[in-house]
């Protein structure tokens, strides 16, 4: 059974997050499918700090009998690099994104300097 | 780069020249401009294979009927330009790459450079059940079809050797000429002595990943 002080702390670290994601959220810094990732992750690190049953519980149903807290630390890591995999595949696209429309706004500034330069050309003076 | 286009205007002044300059920040894109050709500034560096791409799509948008890849640092000849377009005006081939091996030697350069060209030669060669000497040359042209493909697709950070198995992976034809190269005049290889092993890596796992992609069909011209 998790020791009282390590409940109370461990739920206070969880509501601080919980409002730090909260006020996040109202400002608009994170996007609503981030958004839901996070709140689910203080929710479930605060009923893991209150259900003080609950390492030997989730330790019991995993087979772990030494040390019930690596149980913990084994999903923690799991889903950090879950997390970190899921950032690697977002990064890829936003940078073939960012390679696309680089070459297009470029493409589209050599498109409209030759433009203006005929343009200019053949009335004497620019568009702009 | 400015000898490289009053060399192709010599060669023939028929040739729409496309200088793209990839976020350099010096005055390359000023020096092409003031030599009226086109330019296109990209607004950050992109590395060679998204520059190449960027060329390609201007060919694919202004209706090109073929494309010539080549280097503004004066190692690709344009007195070759003759040999590297045939394959393509007698429609034996897709894509045409210069190969610095496929004739008599002039080229030289590191052991462990030929080592690695020799390398991804074996490997792709071994794909395409063709015999290819030189797949990391940057000195090739392709048709309409090549063009309408590198467009859509093209592969980022060391591009060649993976563009050479693009092209046989969309069933397009692929032609090696002997062709001479000479020494950079300006610049210098984009491959470090450090980069080397990122550069084999990266490329045979690429390679590797192809073998598991599907063929697809080729392109058809519009």
């Amino acid at each position: 059974m998790t020791p009282l002080r390590v409940s109370i702390i461990g739920a206070i670290a969880a509501f601080i997050m919980l409002g730090v994601i909260f006020e996040l959220i109202r400002r608009r810094h994170l996007r609503e499918r981030y958004a839901l990732i996070w709140v689910v992750t203080g929710v479930a690190l605060l009923t893991l700090a209150l259900w003080r049953q609950s390492l030997n519980t989730l330790a019991g149903w995993a087979g772990v009998k030494t040390y019930p807290p690596s149980v913990f630390f084994a999903a923690i890591l799991f889903f950090v690099l879950v997390l970190v995999l899921h950032f690697s595949i977002v990064l890829s696209r936003l940078t073939d994104q960012n390679v696309t429309l680089a070459q297009k706004l470029a493409l589209l500034e050599t498109r409209l300097r030759e433009r203006e330069q005929a343009d200019s050309g053949a009335d004497g003076r620019s568009l702009t | 780069m400015a000898g490289v286009i009053d060399e192709i205007r010599a060669f023939d002044p028929a040739f729409e020249i496309v200088v793209i300059d990839d976020g350099s920040g010096d005055n390359t894109s000023e020096v092409a401009r003031a030599r009226g050709v086109h330019v296109v500034t990209l607004p950050f560096n992109l590395g060679i294979g998204g520059a190449m791409q960027t060329g390609f799509r201007f060919a694919r948008t202004n209706d090109f009927d073929l494309a010539v890849q080549i280097d503004g640092d004066g190692q690709h000849d344009p007195a070759e330009l003759p040999v590297l377009l045939a394959p393509l005006q007698h429609g034996e081939a897709d894509l045409v790459v210069g190969s610095r091996f496929a004739g008599q030697p002039t080229f030289r350069s590191s052991f462990t450079r030929r080592i690695g060209i020799r390398l991804f030669a074996l490997t792709v060669s071994a794909i395409a059940h063709q015999r290819l000497t030189d797949t990391t040359s940057g000195f090739r042209a392709v048709n309409r079809r090549g063009i309408a493909l590198f467009a859509a697709e093209y592969p980022q950070d060391y591009p060649e050797v993976e563009a050479t198995v693009m092209v046989v992976k969309h069933r397009l034809r692929l032609k090696e000429v002997p062709v001479r190269m000479r020494e950079r005049a300006g610049g210098r290889s984009s491959i470090t002595a450090l980069r080397s092993l990122y550069y084999i890596t990266k490329v045979l796992l690429a390679l590797f990943v192809y073998l598991f992609r599907p063929r697809k069909a080729p392109l058809e011209d519009e």
